[in-house]
């Protein structure tokens, strides 16, 4: 019954209503397969079986006595570490959260913990979920389900290798620029940043707070689309929170249709700068959305060109004092010098062992940026940047529907070819970035893999704020034709043999 | 001409309360530089009188009744410290003055 | 610590134009606090009233009180301020271990309150204008205790508890712009509006202002120039000083203290400073430095503060009367002249009085008791009134017990030693103690016959119409009955036996 891993999460979840599958067995079955692969893909910093086990046994036995359950009951799921959880470790993917163990869950965490969902563990991520790669973590990179000498993408590679590799049917993520879109690109997979304030920020450790948002990994867009109903909705503890729920994306995800979509081409998203193979993918699904009924636009976001250096501004100013409460004092970490300290001795000490090269580097930076005598220039100018590509995203949804762009500008690299270049990694985010800027939602699925490599290649779509439901409707929509093209679907592409290959049937 | 100086790097790292070693600021000072240079076209592309966007989404007025709600206990708030003593957090010597 | 050479204080004022700037920090007494439902309690266990929020654990986000905010507004309000249309809050970005974030969550260019002004009258009868530059919203920090050491202050100590209850609870900062022409006045002007902010705050019931609990605290700006130079000096800051006696001395002492310095050409360092009240010194404390720049930005974790018209009108109508206001009013209740209400003023001494007067006191025996025993008693201990255990319900029992004829003068001053010590109500003191005024007047004969068996010269005397004989009988009389006698009446029974 291994094969019950393969499945998506909606057939799970038809399955487990049915009562055809427990939830026992569907769990037991993920965690049988965490322990032969994680070794080696490192997609799970901790793996919390009994935990898991003891709510599958609950849903279970109260399926039995014939109650009402929520929809997704008993279906496990993987959580990234930067998420608060009370009954296991939260180390943000940082050694100086090593073994913390929060005294409260993140609302995204009670909302999974009221759905009866068994929580598999908590998934690797580049350390305070600043990278492209997870090649920063302080706990060993994650592989590629595809090739496991290649990255999965960051900050959320755990999570979305989890997916790809059937370790778990669903996990939740989050993106700052990119996060959850960059490796579902890299990994085959889906991906979703919901519109900013959609899904409650409480608990999340927070790195750009005006810019992360948390949101569902899975296989499927309409698995995405499952996960976003559950997780959305307003949250008193985040100020930031919209108060209205934007309607069912799980609606939205069945009634995929293209007819009459105007579909807006990013003009600064595409050609020079994207690997060739990325190109005819993303091409030829334009194409395929053409001959669906969809109406193709170029759109021209002038102030895209700066969205880089104002988010590599935006970002480290907000995590440098994101990150001042590390200080060895209430949680994690403390490093006592040799003498008599001080407590600025120790803070300091703390802080240069417990955080990595690029989290130092990204908080000197944003120490700079907000310095006196620099805010104006660089921060203030950022923040005037910010309004530009709104105005720019304004203008072009004026245009057409959704706007689009391949997700990333190359397939998976190798581990460690990128990391010497701060500035190098930087540029895998010019697609996504511009979202997180304006605060509007975006998806990622993937259109196939590359020619030269056989890598997965992702498509993004971008709507306007609040309209989260398009991006599923079109995502479904385009996700369907292409399974239709294939007469299969993307994780079939994989070679035999890799963790991202489904196993055959015949077992 | 980069801003970013050896000495501005160490002051920076000090506000920031970490460590750094030599070669730290060294490759802190090249790697800073590059990125501050890469920004530079940022100010100029925002001349004129454009507005800060430091919310993506505008909101306002989003408030809290003055109602007590239930708070950690004494155990679970020190349940994290590396030190703690007397019910209160334990922290090594303070260098400055109140 | 170097006593610092002091110029004389009407020679500092001769050559120097002063001017001062205030900061008072108001604790509001909302039930939670200021970004989470913690309950904004004081005295309770440490780390008892604290959350994720206020502890500042990954992950935690802030939600405004509403009430705070509607406080901050109503302070601006009774300021002469106006309400921004957008206020924001902005982060302080600073290291300290009792700030939990290591940042604090405060406003910075959009404060919600700007640009009042109030009038402050001082003891001598002048009043100024003290204009308001801002009143804005922050959170308070938890608290330090340093362990260690000889004397329990941060220097020496070995080791620090840090306890967060106090973490988070709401502050409104007020700050004035620079206060000129107050001439020698200054200290005294320092004092009375602080005073002044107590009474508001007091009055619309958004803070229980308690100076000695940290209620109310203040940073005193002092800096001098030469008189009409443009350019004003260099100012020191004198922090947390908490008392409105301190507050006069710290301002007095930093005028004469600067003066020195520039008379002998010497230049100011700007810097914080500490008022140590046992030496009546300010010294030096952290000099200003780059360790300063706080990189505010805006909190990215609150959305803006637009106050609706509404709003800002219904707390408007609810404002209570201005000081200025409520001062007329007492004293033309209370019928006080200008001189003895000033008095009544100057000492902080209106709530006391106004309380014992509806305790059941006339205005005038009260003032009696708090301008004259009272003030001598807490002179004696160098406490300030307010911290005394007398309060104005036993000043009212005082004075009707006095009024009935139980107490005389000297028996109720006696009484109020022991209320002050703690020792209860002056009923309760009475009953336990007897000290009644014998109003036997039959034990009253008795002992002025013994006194008069010794100087029997006196009845001669007061028949010939020398009253002042009697004074010798009726203190040996008092001092017999160990003042527990009526004065008047023994005068009485000796001038009836004289008549007999």
């Amino acid at each position: 019954m291994s094969n019950l891993v393969f499945k998506s999460a909606s057939d799970l979840v038809e399955l487990l209503q049915k009562g055809e599958v427990s939830s026992v067995q569907l769990t037991q079955a993920f965690l049988d397969r965490i322990e032969k692969l994680n070794p080696a893909i490192n997609a799970f910093l901790h793996v919390s079986a009994e935990g898991a086990l003891a709510t599958a046994a609950e849903v279970d036995r109260r399926r039995a006595a014939g109650e009402n359950l929520p929809e997704l009951a008993g279906l496990p799921i993987a959580v990234k570490d930067n998420l608060t959880t009370v009954d296991a470790p939260t180390t943000a993917g940082s050694k100086i959260l090593e073994g913390w163990v929060p005294q409260y869950d993140a609302t995204v965490v009670s909302l999974l913990r009221a759905q009866l969902m068994p929580i598999l563990g908590k998934t690797n991520m580049d350390e305070f979920a600043m990278g492209s790669s997870t090649e920063n973590s302080a706990f060993g990179p994650t592989g590629n389900p595809w090739a496991l000498d290649r990255i999965p993408g960051g900050s959320g590679g755990g999570s979305a290798a989890a997916v790809g590799a059937f370790l778990a049917p669903l996990a939740i993520g989050s993106d700052t620029g990119g996060s959850i879109r960059y490796p579902a690109s890299m990994t085959g997979t889906v991906g979703v940043k919901p519109t900013y304030g959609a899904v409650s920020r409480y608990g999340l450790i927070a790195l750009g707070s005006s810019l992360d948002q948390i949101g569902p990994v899975s296989r499927t867009v309409l698995d995405g689309a499952l996960l976003q109903d559950v997780i959305a909705g307003h949250d008193k503890h985040d100020s930031t929170s919209l108060p209205a729920t934007l309607g069912s994306m799980t609606e939205a995800a069945k009634n995929g249709d293209l007819k009459g979509v105007r579909v807006g081409v990013i003009k600064q998203l595409q050609g020079e700068g994207f690997q060739a193979g990325v190109q005819a993918r993303f091409d030829e699904a334009i194409d395929l959305l053409t001959a669906a009924g969809a109406q193709i636009v170029e759109v021209d976001c002038p102030s895209f060109e700066h969205a880089i250096a104002a988010y590599y501004l935006i970002l480290p100013a907000e995590a440098s004092s994101n990150l001042a409460k590390f200080d060895s004092v209430r949680f994690g970490l403390r490093v006592t010098p040799d003498g008599n300290p001080t407590i600025e001795r120790v803070m300091a000490a703390t802080r240069e062992a417990g955080f990595g090269p690029e989290v130092k580097r990204r908080i000197i930076m944003g120490t700079f940026a907000l310095s006196s005598g620099s805010y104006d220039a660089y921060y203030g100018s950022a923040q005037k940047i910010r309004t530009l590509i709104q105005r720019d995203f304004a203008k072009a949804f004026e245009l057409a529907d959704v706007l689009v762009s391949p997700t990333a500008p190359t397939t998976a690299f190798k581990i460690g070819e990128k990391n010497e270049d701060p500035l190098a990694m930087y540029l895998n985010d010019i697609a996504t970035i511009p979202a997180n800027l304006a605060g509007i939602p975006g998806i990622s699925l993937p259109i196939g893999t590359a020619d030269e490599d056989g890598l997965p290649v992702g498509i993004q779509f971008l709507a306007p704020a609040m309209q989260d439901a398009r991006l599923y409707q079109v995502g479904a929509a385009l996700e369907s034709i292409l399974v239709n093209k294939w007469g299969k679907d993307m994780a079939h592409f994989a070679q035999a043999g890799t963790m991202a290959a489904p196993a055959s049937e015949a077992n | 001409m980069s801003e970013i100086t050896p000495d501005l790097v160490r002051h920076l790292a000090g506000l920031a309360r970490i460590d750094v070693t030599d070669a730290e600021v060294s490759r802190f000072t090249e790697q800073l530089s590059l990125i501050v240079d890469s920004m530079a076209s940022i100010k100029a592309a925002v001349q004129g009188d454009v507005p800060a966007t430091s919310h993506p989404i505008p909101m306002s007025n989003v408030f809290r009744e003055d109602v007590v709600e239930p708070s950690l206990s004494q155990q679970e708030a020190l349940s994290g410290a590396p030190d703690s003593a007397d019910g209160r957090f334990r922290v090594h010597a303070i260098l400055d003055e109140e | 610590m170097a006593k610092a050479e002091l110029m004389d204080y009407a020679k500092a004022l001769e050559m120097f134009e002063v001017v001062i700037g205030l900061e008072v920090h108001v604790e509001l007494n909302t039930k939670t606090k200021m970004f989470c439902g913690c309950a904004n309690e004081f005295g309770s266990e440490p780390n008892t009233n604290v959350c994720p929020i206020c502890l500042g654990l990954p992950g935690s986000l802030p939600a405004v009180n509403k009430r705070a905010v509607e406080s901050a507004i109503s302070i601006g309000l009774a300021l002469g301020c106006d309400i921004a249309p957008t206020g924001r809050f902005a982060r302080k970005n600073y290291f300290y271990p009792d700030l939990a974030k290591n940042f604090q969550t405060s406003q910075y260019d959009e404060p919600i309150a700007f640009d009042g002004s109030i009038d402050v009258e001082v003891p001598s009868g002048n009043s100024y204008t003290v204009n308001i530059e801002r009143a804005h919203m922050e959170e308070d920090a938890g608290k330090l205790t340093h362990v260690g050491g000889s004397t329990g202050r941060i220097q020496g100590a070995e080791y620090s508890l840090v306890d967060y209850n106090r973490a988070g609870v709401p502050l409104i900062e007020i700050v004035t712009k620079p206060v000129y022409g107050t001439g020698s006045e200054a200290p005294e002007l320092a004092a009375a509006y602080v005073r002044t902010i107590r009474e508001i705050v007091k009055a619309l019931n958004v803070s229980d202002a308690r100076m000695e609990r940290g209620n109310v605290r203040c940073d005193a700006n002092v800096s001098l120039r030469l008189h009409g130079a443009e350019k004003l000096g260099t100012r020191t800051e004198t922090k947390n000083v908490n008392s409105l006696r301190s507050i006069e001395r710290t301002v007095r002492y930093e005028i004469q203290r600067q003066a020195a310095i520039l008379a002998k050409g010497g230049t100011i360092t700007q810097e914080t400073r500490h008022w140590h009240e046992d030496k009546g010194i300010t010294s030096s404390g952290r000099p200003k430095s780059d360790a300063d720049d706080y990189r505010y930005f805006p909190e990215p974790d609150l959305v803006p503060v637009q106050p609706s018209h509404d709003l800002i009108e219904t707390l408007r109508a609810a404002l209570p009367e201005k000081p200025a206001d409520r001062r007329k009013r007492l004293q033309a209740e209370w019928s006080f002249a200008d001189l003895e209400f000033r008095d009544v003023v100057n000492a902080g001494l209106l709530d006391q009085i106004e309380e014992a007067v509806a305790a059941g006191s006339s205005p005038q025996a009260a003032r009696k008791w708090y301008t004259g025993e009272i003030a001598r008693l807490a002179n004696a201990e160098d406490k300030d009134i307010s911290e005394l255990a007398v309060t104005p319900a036993h000043v009212a029992e005082l004075q009707t017990l006095v009024d009935s004829g139980k107490l005389n003068d000297r028996l109720a001053r006696e009484v109020l030693t022991y209320v002050l010590a703690g020792e209860g109500t002056p009923g309760a003191i009475v009953a336990a103690r007897g000290l009644e005024v014998v109003n036997d007047d039959g034990a009253l004969i008795a002992a002025i016959d013994a006194a008069l068996a010794s100087q029997p010269d006196v009845i001669d005397a007061i028949r010939e119409g020398r009253m002042q004989a009697a004074g010798a009988v009726i203190g040996a009389v008092m001092k017999a009955m160990k003042g527990s006698a009526d004065a008047a009446r023994v005068r009485e029974l000796l001038i009836q036996k004289a008549n007999q």
